[in-house]
């Protein structure tokens, strides 16, 4: 099969993908990041001159084939050209989330050993510094703005314009040394590990080799038709396979332009300053734009408003069709031209989507009306399953065949088969290597033939042969009379609301559903203005009486169409509460890539969930919250817990309490 | 003038150089009312100085005296070796002495941007006409200034809202923009008016840090008035310590909290 060929000899690593792109696409902009309100920009050219130093500046360091070196920062070309001199003299770049707290961060960088870490500034050096005495074998720290840290005590320190400037400097010794690790680096290497938070335990460090990354990307730029021509903005987390993938091995092998946003406050500006052709965004991304749509229009005068609810009818009439090809009739094509003119052609330009021609969403479900939104105004948005341990693709939709609830055909290369219990299984040549140190772990997930348990369960559609993802294995449950209990089936129907910003529903072995609710701040927020209600914080919006009303009302719509399903109509939600505090990463009750870790909430929470249980109206409870820089504080609330009605007969009873 | 004290190095290793400033015997009074009686103090270069009291203690009033606003009726002001007589603002502004309000003092209908394109206009001087026919030296005046001003935004970390009207920023952001203003008159001394007030924990970490950033990214010399003490002890070189219009202590934070007289004035006196 050609898609799990071997890599051709001189494009089976990342420095001979940089040379070949220095060569071949010398001029083309390869990295841009926007700096003190312009966009600089280099070159192919210029970013091989830029790597190859710093990969210098790195041996000259000491720096051996084989060591690690942990990369903490947002999207940033100097990042990106770390990670790469790291590969060229022949370590391996580790990528961590740069706003894990320095617990977190010190096991990451403890369990790989690191010897050298790249930093953005003053405020990583100081965690890192908080946590030295953990970490024995870190040698040096390379930082990249220099602010605060004149005066730091610069044994352990070292700046990447200095070390830049070694390896420019030392360019005679060094020179040789580097062209023979660049020779030296085989398909079968280590390329790079990325460690995955997981919902649950300690994070797992997954190790992928050059030939897992690079034929991913070759199979996966062939799929979409991706060239030297695509824009991508990279602002999704550094040390996440997806940006890895997107960012790094797409962007190298094709040869396309990486562009950094200014900082992560400005994405939505930048995104529209660039309009990339390609790419990627987790649903409540798709969610939080939408909203952001809506409010705005509901400001708009009401010509506009007008205009604009005639038109997203029409589209959302025709546009999939035409974005799948389908049969249309001519007035209805007239009709969509007069409203791309409108109305989608100016709201895509406003929101940075014009140019999309290949777009992605993944991680959750989405929810169907969002997704149909994005795809009647014309942009290609599709869907992806994958994982850290397949270098990220398991199945994807081709363009022309897509829908909202399945994630597609196996992508290419991938094999899929499911278990007995329904759990995905695959096997791919982007199937990683092993966990790091744990190979326990790895024996648990991935079987001797290379099969790779993933967790969750699924099935194939029968008249589309798309897979359909139903919830985590592990999380399917059962209620006490036996019906299947699937929490983020609950959950998504939830969270497509856009007052809903989070949910947790609870039900295994229990006798009936609840749930906890996070609101939206924003679109809450919003609502509470327009119709002047007060608050002074979170905690008072979250509680406030009509915002549980307007909860009520959704979690009851919830039901109803959960009760369409006669496979899970048991999971209807009888009682649930508003949460008085936003579910955070820092506190633990999410994954860094903002997954709900519910046993970890369930445990913290327990007085609610028994409150949930036990029949009464209402809850104390006093929370642990961490501050940003670590700190820790308490919030006390009494929340009021509100029963739902239910559409099951039996259930009324429990209705009409 | 006394003797000025040798340059020296702080424990952290900054610079601190000889007097810039100094205040003698300043006493000023509004009608019957003696706001400042009798103060000296002197202010070094490159030192973050602070003057603290409880309400109502003349701070403002010395920010005011130290800025020109208001003229002491006794006492002299000495800047730059070179007695200080009675000035407009503007003339104090080109002597290269900035400051923030209180109650912040932007432009609300305007941008980030402009606002601290505004404190550039002292180092602007291409006349009206090519500055509204934007062709030769104000075209080029202008992209020099905006980087100057990007600059600031950027090690103000307020990329976010350069286009934003400031008037619909939060609170802790318009003190952000004012210091920007401010910084953006490239100052060789900045007073500050109660840089934290209003603020919360969260945003008092922030601006002390960014205080901290500009004395000593800048090398700019800092005067600033504040009453959070807490603050004041961690980013200060120096304290000056008001009480009813008069000083009531000096010197380094430690010296300052062993003082009994401020003891005193902060806490109350037990009668014992």
């Amino acid at each position: 099969m050609s898609d799990t060929k071997p890599l051709p000899g001189d494009l089976d690593s990342f420095p001979k993908l940089i040379q070949r792109n220095a060569r071949d696409f010398a001029d083309r902009p390869a990295y841009r990041e926007k700096e003190f309100g312009i966009w600089q920009s280099w070159t192919w050219a210029e970013a091989r001159e830029a790597i190859e130093a710093i990969a210098r500046g790195f041996i000259a360091m000491g720096l051996q084939p084989g060591d690690h070196v942990a990369i903490v920062g947002r999207n940033r070309p100097h990042f990106y050209w770390s990670m790469l001199a790291v590969q060229y003299a022949g370590a391996i770049p580790v990528p961590v989330y740069q706003d894990s707290v320095a617990d977190e961060m010190a096991y990451v960088l403890d369990h790989c050993g690191a010897r050298f870490a790249v930093v953005q500034d003053q405020e990583q050096v100081d965690k890192l510094t908080e946590v030295s005495s953990r970490l024995p074998s870190m040698e040096r720290i390379v930082y990249i703005d220099p602010r605060g840290l004149r005066r730091y005590d610069h044994a352990a320190l070292v700046s990447l314009a200095d070390l830049r400037k070694a390896g420019e400097e030392t360019r005679g010794e060094t020179e040789g040394e580097l062209a023979a690790r660049v020779a030296a680096a085989k398909p079968g290497d280590t390329c790079i590990i990325l460690y995955t938070s997981g919902t649950t335990g300690r994070p797992k460090g997954v190790v992928l080799t050059n030939a897992n990354v690079l034929i991913t990307a070759r199979n996966s730029c062939a799929f979409d038709g991706l060239t030297e021509k695509e824009d991508i903005l990279a602002y999704l987390p550094m040390a996440w396979v997806g940006d890895y993938v997107f960012s790094m091995a797409q962007a190298c092998w094709a040869g396309f332009c990486v562009n950094c946003p200014e900082s992560a406050e400005t994405m939505h500006t930048d995104l529209r300053e660039i309009g990339p052709t390609y790419f990627f965004a987790p649903p409540r991304f798709f969610e939080g734009m939408l909203t952001s749509i809506m409010i705005r229009m509901e400001d708009a005068s009401p010509l506009k408003q007008r205009l604009f609810h005639k038109y997203i009818d029409v589209a959302k009439r025709v546009g999939p069709a035409l974005l799948d090809g389908s049969q249309v009739s001519a007035g209805d094509r007239m009709r969509y031209r007069i409203g791309r003119a409108l109305v989608y052609g100016p709201l895509l330009n406003a929101t940075g989507l014009s140019r999309v021609r290949v777009g992605y969403t993944a991680g959750e479900a989405i929810g169907p009306e969002i997704f149909e939104f994005y795809r009647s105004l014309g942009i290609n948005l599709k869907q992806l399953y994958g994982q850290t341990e397949g270098t990220i693709y398991i199945t994807q939709q081709p363009d022309g065949e897509v829908s909202a609830d399945t994630v597609g055909v196996p992508s290419p290369g991938v094999e899929v088969r499911l278990g007995d219990s329904g759990e995905v299984f695959y096997r791919s040549p982007g199937t990683f290597a092993e966990y790091y140190r744990n190979p326990e772990a790895t024996a648990e997930t991935k079987d001797a033939e290379g099969w790779v348990a993933t967790g969750d369960a699924g099935f194939f559609e029968p008249d589309s042969g798309h897979l359909r993802i139903i919830d985590r294995a592990k999380d399917v449950g059962k209620m006490t009379d036996g019906a299947m209990f699937a929490p983020k089936y609950v959950e998504n129907k939830l969270k497509f609301y856009p007052n809903i910003l989070e949910a947790v529903a609870f039900g295994h072995e229990r006798d009936y559903c609840t749930a906890f609710i996070n609101i939206d701040l924003t679109a809450v927020g919003n609502w509470a203005e327009r119709n002047n209600i007060a608050y002074a914080s979170y905690q008072e919006l979250a509680g406030h009486p009509r915002v549980y009303a307007a909860v009520q009302e959704h979690v009851e719509a919830v039901n109803r169409s959960i009760a369409d399903d006669p496979m899970l109509s048991q999971c209807q939600i009888r009682r649930f509460l508003v949460l008085h505090k936003e579910l955070d990463a820092d506190d633990g009750e999410l994954t860094r890539t903002r997954k709900v870790r519910r046993r970890i909430i369930a445990e913290k929470y327990a007085p609610l969930v028994t409150a949930l249980y036990d029949g009464s109206d209402s809850v104390y409870i006093e929370t642990e919250v961490t501050y940003e820089d670590g700190r820790k504080g308490m919030i006390k609330a009494t929340l009021e817990i509100r029963d739902a009605a239910v559409v099951a007969p039996e259930a009324q009873k429990v209705a009409a309490e | 003038m006394p003797a000025s004290p040798e340059p020296s190095t702080t424990a952290d290793g900054r610079k601190i150089g000889g007097v810039i400033m100094e205040m003698k015997n300043i006493t000023l009074r509004f009608g019957g009312v003696t706001a400042i009686k009798d103060i000296s103090f002197d202010i070094r270069e490159g030192e973050v100085r602070a003057i603290i009291g409880p309400n109502g203690a003349g701070k403002s009033s010395m920010l005011n005296v130290i800025n020109g606003f208001y003229h002491p009726q006794e006492g002299e002001v000495w800047f730059r070796g070179a007695r200080r007589g009675p000035m407009k603002p503007y003339e104090i502004a080109r002597q290269g002495i900035a400051r923030t309000f209180q109650n912040i003092a932007l432009f609300k209908g305007m941008s980030t941007l402009d606002n601290i394109m505004t404190g550039r206009l002292i180092h602007m001087d291409t006349g009206i006409l090519s500055q509204a026919l934007w062709k030769g030296r104000a075209e080029a005046e202008e992209i020099e200034n905006r980087e100057r001003v990007e600059r600031i935004i950027d090690f103000l970390e307020i990329q976010n809202i350069r286009k934003t009207p400031v008037g619909s920023l939060p609170y802790g952001l318009q003190k952000r923009v004012e210091l920007g203003r401010a910084l953006a008159m490239d100052p060789e001394l900045l007073l500050l008016d109660e840089p934290m007030a209003g603020m919360n924990v969260e945003e008092k970490e922030d601006m002390s840090r960014f205080i901290l950033d500009v004395n000593d990214e800048f090398g700019t010399t800092i005067a600033l008035i504040e009453h959070d003490m807490g603050v004041v002890m961690d980013i200060s070189d120096r304290v000056v310590v008001m009480d009813y219009g008069a000083k009531i202590g000096d010197g380094t934070p430690d010296e300052v909290r062993r003082n009994q007289q401020v003891i005193d004035a902060y806490l109350g006196v037990s009668h014992d």
